[in-house]
């Protein structure tokens, strides 16, 4: 890996047990591998969230976890038991379904009573820990509603309570947050964040959506045409991407192609035929002379009129700068998005905070502008 | 790392446990074992029709040389024939009419055309027959008119099926495309011939082919309406099956079921291009 | 189906007319017309050989609720009854075997299903009759199976069994029920088929995923919710077992007659018209009460959230 930094979810757990083990799991349908040879341990108390396109196999691994696929190949562990053979039913684990799977023809309270119920609870206990359960998601006094007397949010609130009544070891929920609208689905986002925190189980997540991922996880696996392509925290994801695709996935980027020419412990150069030499203020221990990728985020850019770049203090003159013309602006009220046309032919984004009611009136269109950035935010990708 | 054995049943897999195999696998062959041995015995070159004795086609030799027996089938036949193109004509029109129009007693004409389709076969057929008696039909017309009374009952019972099928084809399609037609300059007869109508074709053929094998199948209503001079093909072999179970019957019975099979294929075939389109009823 | 029901009438008056008029007018001249003169001579006598006069007398329903009548329609009914509920216990398991098949296997089982379906009853009826007749394949297979096991008996150094007696499968109240099965429970399996099928299978997966088995899954989440496909299934089945005539009538022994046979009798044998059509009528009350029960469920269901759409959201 490129920028290896210290792995903040395992540094401190190296006594403590994974809670869910998955060694070498592939699931093949047909002659399509949906999981190739992927092995993850999660940590009890991790909020870890499976990020992914769709199809990439991310929802056929939480299946597995729950039991309602089985592997083709290889094991999975919870809570260091084999799971192999063990049906959903039997598993120590609760999922919450992407159509929230409500029983439509129960109230609230029956069905956060569901399981509880069948697994002989006594009647005082189930009505203690189901008003619990209510209490926790914020339901209180809905228990006898029927399904289809509730919203979306609340239909999905019912089947948290439903899972979290268990007290599973893991909560296993399939994209969340999907059904939801913009506003409901940012609410929850800190409301499951919170929630996780409440009940000190350990969450793991399905989802496409990287806000959704960066804003709750402790720890995110991005998955790709059914292998693991980087895992890390929400911050190294973003900061520190192993490869093409997750800086293109998580996030917005500009990439670009080069050559490797300097690559010494304390800086690097790259070398890009579309946007000139990039100063990197470390080492990368790539292939010398070999071909590379640099990533730039578009809020790590600066703009300035052409000309009036001051000189960059830690990168030598000619670097880290690029000219080129604003052709296009999106004004998105917090930022304004600028897509420069440089020389080369290629496209810059640029992002740019509103900081003032006035700063969108400092750029337009057909300006010529020069770019400038930092010798630590390129990075480089081998991959 | 050591392959483990696994049970390769996920959960919601049904179809793969063994059980259930059994189960539809037993239910099958009570479904189709008594019709397979019914058809494999009309080859059988015994009159007791229960040892295998060799295998012949003297029977089907028989059956077509059985003139009240092909005098019959081309009865059916006939009366098939008319009562599709009939039931075809009102069905299709009824589906428009309920699909598109609000009018007065709507619910009233919608329950009335369900009702055939719920009616005991008995109470129509005997229904039939006291209100041909009443009006006084005339028995004694040449041939083809003669089929006339049990068309008519026919047709009574198969348009409300063809309106079924018909409308729920038309509850897939876009009233916007009528209305581009008419846009762009038809008239109420072509942009009904021209957009309504092809939309409603795989519904049509397959409420023809519905209505043609249910005049084809009907014995109850039959029964009541035909005359000694207007026997079906379905009344003809009732009236042999009371007398006996002969490899006659089976040979007329096994035509049938071929005809039966080759029709539903093909309406089959045509269900699916509707469902396949993306709009067939559910 | 299309939403509260298109353009008014009004708009285009000679195309509705156009439209309307052949349909309406064939229903109301060759089905309701004849309905009600059905139902005017339930209350009419006979009067000579071929007279009937429709004099307004209820005699004929009067004769209707004698035991002797009274006990064919309870017998109806119990046999009916009997179809309906062997038909849902066979078909669940086939309904849901269906549901749950891989889309290659799905068409084929369909087409299993519905093929008999299509098949003229008479015809399966007779193939019936050959089966279980004295003579029949059954009688046949246990006769082998018995000598086999006779056979093996001598092998084994024990007496030989005596010889086989025939069953008596066919005439009876057994044939009749068996023969109303065969015959009706594609009507049982379709519909149930096409209820589960729109079933939310998330739904069966939280119900495991909590920890309930199969079997309790099935009774407390599949068949509630699939409530309107049995209930339509039940009666889609039930109305046509109790009007059944050419069962019973030819699986059938004396004493295993329904009512059906005996509205035929009154028709083509004892010439009772009037009091024939008064027992059609029963029928045709009996088929619609049915029907309004399930109009009725479907209607609570609904309110309850269960309607024919559960687990449509995707």
């Amino acid at each position: 890996m490129t920028n290896s930094p210290p792995n903040r979810a395992n540094s401190d757990t190296a006594a403590i047990k994974p809670i869910i083990q998955i060694r070498n799991v592939t699931k093949r349908f047909g002659q399509l591998a949906a999981v190739d040879d992927v092995s993850l341990d999660i940590m009890p108390g991790e909020f870890f969230v499976l990020l992914g396109p769709s199809g990439c196999g991310k929802t056929t691994l939480l299946r597995m976890i729950a039991g309602f696929e089985l592997p083709t190949e290889g094991q999975i562990l919870i809570d260091g038991q084999d799971m192999t053979g063990v049906p959903p039913n039997q598993r120590p684990v609760n999922m919450v379904f992407q159509s929230y799977a409500v029983f439509p023809h129960m109230n609230v309270r029956d069905n956060v009573a569901y399981g509880l119920k069948i697994a002989r609870t006594p009647k005082k206990d189930i009505r203690d820990r189901v008003n619990e359960a209510l209490a926790l998601v914020k339901l209180d006094g809905l228990g006898d509603r029927m399904p289809d007397q509730l919203s979306g949010g609340q239909r999905q609130r019912v089947a948290l309570a439903r899972s979290l009544v268990m007290r599973p070891k893991v909560l296993l929920l399939d994209e969340p947050l999907s059904a939801l609208d913009a506003k409901l689905r940012a609410a929850m986002q800190f409301e499951l964040a919170d929630l996780q925190e409440k009940v000190g189980i350990t969450f793991v997540t399905v989802t496409h959506d990287q806000d959704e991922a960066l804003s709750m996880a402790s720890r995110i696996a991005v998955v790709n045409k059914g292998l693991i392509a980087q895992m890390a925290t929400p911050s190294d994801l973003y900061e520190y991407p192993a490869n093409r695709f997750v800086a293109d996935f998580v996030g917005s980027v500009n990439l670009f192609e080069g050559r490797l020419i300097v690559d010494e412990p304390e800086r690097a150069v790259v070398e890009c035929p579309a946007l000139g030499r990039v100063y990197i203020n470390h080492g990368v221990t790539g292939p010398h002379e070999g071909t590379v990728h640099v990533a730039l985020r578009p809020e790590k850019i600066s703009l300035y009129r052409q000309g009036e770049a001051p000189p960059a203090p830690d990168a030598p003159v000619g670097h880290n700068l690029a000219d080129g013309v604003i052709k296009g602006m999106s004004y998105l009220g917090d930022i304004t998005v600028f897509q420069i046309l440089m020389p080369s032919g290629q496209v810059m984004r640029v992002s740019r905070p509103n900081l003032s009611r006035f700063d969108q009136e400092d750029f337009t269109w057909e300006d010529r502008v020069s770019m400038r950035w930092h010798s630590s935010s390129p990075v480089v990708l081998l991959a | 790392m050591m392959r483990r054995l696994r049970p390769a049943i996920a959960p919601l897999d049904y179809t793969r446990r063994w059980s259930m195999r059994l189960w539809v696998g037993l239910v099958m062959f009570f479904l189709y074992a008594p019709l397979v041995a019914l058809m494999v015995f009309s080859f059988n070159d015994s009159r007791r029709n229960i040892v295998w004795r060799g295998f012949t086609t003297k029977y089907y030799d028989k059956v077509m040389h059985n003139d009240m027996l092909m005098e019959a089938l081309g009865n059916s036949l006939t009366i098939a024939f008319f009562t599709t193109i009939i039931s075809l004509v009102l069905g299709g029109l009824a589906a428009v009419m309920l699909w598109r129009f609000r009018f007065p007693w709507k619910a009233a004409v919608e329950g009335a055309m369900a009702l055939p389709i719920v009616v005991p076969e008995i109470c129509f057929g005997v229904a039939m027959l006291i209100f041909f008696a009443q009006i006084g039909w005339p028995t004694d017309m040449p041939w083809p008119f003669s089929l006339g009374a049990i068309t008519i009952a026919h047709v009574t019972f198969c348009f409300p099926f063809v309106a079924m099928v018909v409308r729920s084809r038309l509850a897939s399609f876009n009233r916007e495309e009528e209305e581009a037609a008419k846009d762009l300059g038809a008239s109420e007869w072509q942009a009904f011939r021209d957009v309504l109508l092809p939309h409603m074709k795989p519904g049509l053929i397959a409420g023809a082919l519905l209505a043609f094998t249910m005049s084809l199948d009907d014995f109850v209503i039959t029964f009541f309406t035909s005359g000694p001079n207007t026997i079906t093909f379905p009344v003809k072999v009732y009236s042999m099956v009371r007398f006996s179970v002969t490899p006659e019957v089976n040979a007329a019975s096994t035509l049938l079921i071929v005809l039966t099979v080759i029709m539903t294929s093909v309406a089959l075939y045509f269900q699916n291009r509707m469902v396949q389109s993306g709009k067939g009823p559910a | 189906m299309t939403g509260a029901g298109g353009q008014s009438w009004r708009t285009q008056k000679r195309v509705f007319a156009t439209i309307a008029t052949g349909p309406i007018l064939w229903l109301l001249l060759f089905f309701i017309i004849p309905l009600a003169v059905l139902w005017a001579y339930s209350f009419g006598r006979n009067v000579g050989l071929t007279e009937i006069e429709i004099s307004g007398t209820f005699a004929n329903y009067a004769k209707a609720i004698e035991p002797l009548y009274l006990q064919i329609f309870g017998k109806s009914i119990a046999v009916a009854g009997l179809t309906t509920f062997i038909c849902l216990i066979v078909g669940f398991p086939v309904a849901l075997a269906i549901t749950f098949a891989t889309p290659k296997w799905k068409p084929w089982l369909l087409l299993g299903i519905m093929l008999p379906f299509w098949t003229n009853l008479l015809i399966r009826t007779y193939a019936l009759m050959a089966v279980l007749r004295t003579e029949g394949y059954a009688n046949q297979s246990l006769g082998w199976l018995w000598q086999l096991s006779s056979n093996a008996r001598v092998v084994l150094g024990l007496q030989p069994l005596d010889a086989f007696e025939p069953l008596h499968l066919l005439y009876n109240n057994f044939a009749v029920v068996l023969g109303l099965v065969y015959v009706h429970l594609p009507f049982m399996v379709l519909p149930l088929y096409a209820a589960l099928d729109r079933l939310d299978r998330s739904l069966i997966e939280a119900s495991l995923d909590l920890g309930a088995g199969h079997f309790r899954t099935l009774l407390t989440i599949v068949a509630p919710l699939a409530a309107p496909g049995i209930i339509s299934g039940v009666v889609i089945t039930f109305v046509p077992a109790l009007g059944a005539y050419l069962t019973p009538d030819l699986l059938g022994g004396t004493d295993s007659q329904m009512i059906a046979n005996v509205i035929e009798r009154q028709f083509k044998r004892a010439n009772d018209w009037p009091f024939g059509s008064a027992l059609s009528f029963m029928l045709m009350y009996a088929t619609f009460i049915m029907i309004a029960w399930q109009a009725q469920r479907e209607r609570k269901l609904m309110r309850t959230g269960i309607g024919p759409d559960v687990g449509a959201r995707a």
